[in-house]
């Protein structure tokens, strides 16, 4: 079973190899929203600072549901992931290996290029880690509630936007509690409660999002 | 008791349903009416003025009401949702499809009369309160839930697919609700909330109630008339 | 044994087939035939357990596949209309990443020596394949399966040339010696016994 879901791992990343301009697209989709919210703001340094936190994360959340799309599209039209239905390994080992590789692809790089949107918003260097960390692990939740939405619209006409209108409402309480960890450590109150939340989030969606995942692949494979 | 589980499911026929269906929303229909006349009644005339809103108040009669039907009906259509996943039965999917868009109607009414009611209160058309924030996000729930049933042609996928967003869905509105009242209570500078209620009169919570009461049956009986229209359509 | 009882299958609405039955045993094959939209397909998928029938089960061994789940997917080699191979990936990693996730043995010479039946290069990325060669690097995977007792084949014979449809005949029957089943579907009789053939209207 792990053994399989090392192969998926590496399949995607081999995959996401391949076609490494599909990564750079998100990035770069998160580097440019984050830096159009000061052309449409204003270049005040103290609002900068005070929004920093929500446009880092709403940018984060934008760009790792842009890429959704890809998670099981590809997969669903060339007859692939008919077969990974088919397989040895229970389904829902199978779909926590995709997602866990999609946010090695999409999340982690957001993660690694936060700070330096942080520097553009003049974000106090002691945040960074705070930020980085509340992205480690919120990210990963973002993923997997996205995977569901992902595997529900799977081949449905307009969905992408279908997709954004179911996924985007259940990220709420993440955009909150990630940005939230990242305002309360800047106003020196300690972020600890904030990113255990975030951690219990996790755990959460590590337990339930592979069973609902793996149902909606079901139906949507019928 | 195993009499009674082969009458449940010999309802769980849409064929047989159908009928059933039509007295139910005949009778709860006309009890729905002449409650919430007697609730508006007693909300408009009998109520006495508030002490600090004057008559601005008697909007809560429709707001609070709608807003307890907006959530229960979320919890309701998932727990139809989830029958038609465990057991299968097609009337449990008819079902959950026909709640949507009366819980989006009253989650909107409540966001409405909400708004309606902050402009005199509190001077301004919406704020984002703890209450009317999950309110919002809950419609956006129903829309979700609404528009994939509609991008699916298949029924039984649409059903089945549904039920998942339904239940995905009702375990995060508990989640969104404390999330968002902790980001309230994080970003609310000057306090104004929907929390506090005044000391409230008799007549004023026997009106919320028979109103309460009336949009219930309201409910049923335009699910009722929704699912047979879907029986109809499906069915054919 | 995989044995069918009383299938139905709707789909968009349409009744496609109903009560539909049949029984295999070892070493037998069934063809399903029949025109363009007649429910090959969806057959193939029931009976590989990926569509739900609305009526009916199917059994393997006398258990109904949807209880047995993975454990009835490990006895099964399923190859749909779609040749399920990767573009951006080479037709040998293809392979591998197949054997794998269906848990099949493998080693590294059996794969190359696969693909050269089916004279396939094995280093070569799949996007730069034709149609058929893309086929045949599919269908390279059945010299892998010979551990699985039931092989389901939605339209084997499309894209291939002569000589590949003769090599795939040539698999079918030996493993259908070596006592296990074959379903598989055309709309035209590719000359090959089979022990059964389901005519579908």
């Amino acid at each position: 079973m792990l053994e399989a879901a090392r192969c998926i791992v590496y399949r995607e990343l081999l995959l996401a190899l391949r076609r490494r301009s599909d990564v750079a697209t998100a990035l770069l989709f998160f580097v440019i929203v984050a830096s159009l919210f000061p052309l449409g703001i204003g270049a005040e340094p103290n609002l900068l600072r005070s929004i920093a936190p929500g446009v880092i994360w709403v940018a984060a959340l934008l760009s790792s549901m842009l890429s959704l799309g890809r998670l099981f599209a590809a997969d669903h039209a060339d007859g692939t992931l008919e077969q990974m239905l088919l397989g040895a390994t229970p389904l829902g080992v199978v779909a926590l290996a995709k997602t866990f590789a999609h946010w090695l692809v999409a999340g982690l790089p957001l993660v690694a290029i936060a700070p330096l949107i942080a520097l553009q918003y003049d974000l106090p260097a002691a945040l960074y880690g705070v930020l980085a960390l509340s992205l480690a692990l919120g990210t990963p939740v973002l993923s997997m509630i996205g995977a569901i939405g992902a595997a529900l619209t799977l081949g449905l006409r307009g969905g992408g936007v279908l997709l954004a209108l179911l996924v985007l409402p259940l990220y709420v309480p993440v955009l909150i509690v990630g940005a939230g960890a990242v305002e309360m450590a800047a106003a020196g109150l300690g972020a600890g409660a904030q990113l255990l939340l975030l951690g219990a989030a996790l755990v959460l969606a590590c337990a339930f999002a592979p069973w609902a995942i793996a149902a909606a692949l079901r139906i949507s494979m019928e | 008791m195993t009499a009674s589980s082969i009458r449940w499911f010999w309802y769980a026929s849409p064929q047989t349903f159908f009928p059933l269906a039509g007295t139910i929303a005949r009778w709860c229909g006309l009890a729905a009416a002449l409650l919430a006349a007697a609730g508006l009644y007693v909300g408009l005339f009998i109520a006495p003025t508030d002490a600090q809103q004057g008559e601005a108040y008697r909007i809560i009669f429709i707001h609070v009401p709608a807003a307890w039907m907006s959530m229960f009906l979320y919890v309701v259509m998932a727990c139809w949702a989830a029958l038609g996943l465990a057991f299968n039965t097609r009337l449990s999917g008819m079902m959950a499809s026909a709640i949507a868009p009366t819980g989006a109607l009253f989650t909107f009414i409540a966001l409405w009369t909400g708004s309606l009611w902050g402009k005199p209160t509190w001077g301004t058309w919406w704020v984002w309160d703890a209450r009317l924030t999950s309110e919002l996000i809950l419609l956006f729930l129903y829309f979700g839930f609404m528009a994939l049933q509609a991008a699916i042609d298949d029924p039984r996928r649409a059903d089945r697919a549904g039920a998942v967003l339904a239940i995905v869905g009702v375990v995060n509105v508990p989640i969104i609700y404390y999330s968002v009242k902790w980001w309230n209570t994080l970003h609310q500078g000057a306090s104004v909330s929907l929390t506090r209620a005044p000391s409230m009169a008799a007549t004023m919570l026997t009106g919320m109630l028979l109103m309460a009461l009336a949009f219930w049956l309201y409910s049923i009986a335009v699910t009722m008339v929704r699912v047979r229209c879907i029986i109809k359509e499906r069915e054919a | 044994m995989l044995e069918a009882a009383g299938l139905e299958c709707v789909r968009q609405q349409r009744v496609l087939f109903a009560g539909l039955g049949f029984a295999l045993r070892n070493g037998e094959s069934l063809r399903v035939a029949g025109p363009n939209g007649s429910g090959k397909t969806s057959l193939l998928r029931i009976l590989c357990g990926l569509l739900l029938p609305s009526a009916g089960e199917v059994r393997w061994k006398g258990a109904p596949i949807r209880s047995l789940r993975e454990d009835y997917s490990r006895q099964i080699v399923y190859l749909g209309h779609a040749p399920a191979v990767k573009d951006e990936l080479t037709a040998g990693e293809n392979l591998e990443i197949a054997c794998r996730l269906a848990g099949l043995p493998f080693t590294g010479d059996s794969i190359a020596e696969a693909l050269a039946r089916f004279q396939v290069p094995q280093f070569s990325f799949i996007k730069k394949l034709s149609q058929g060669q893309r086929r045949r690097a599919a269908l390279a995977r059945l010299c892998l399966s010979e551990s699985a007792p039931l092989w389901l084949l939605d339209e084997p014979f499309t894209a291939l040339d002569a000589a590949g449809i003769e090599l795939l005949k040539g698999l079918i029957a030996g493993h259908l010696g070596r006592g296990a089943m074959v379903v598989y579907s055309t709309h035209q009789d590719p000359g090959l016994a089979a022990t059964q053939v389901l005519e579908l209207a």
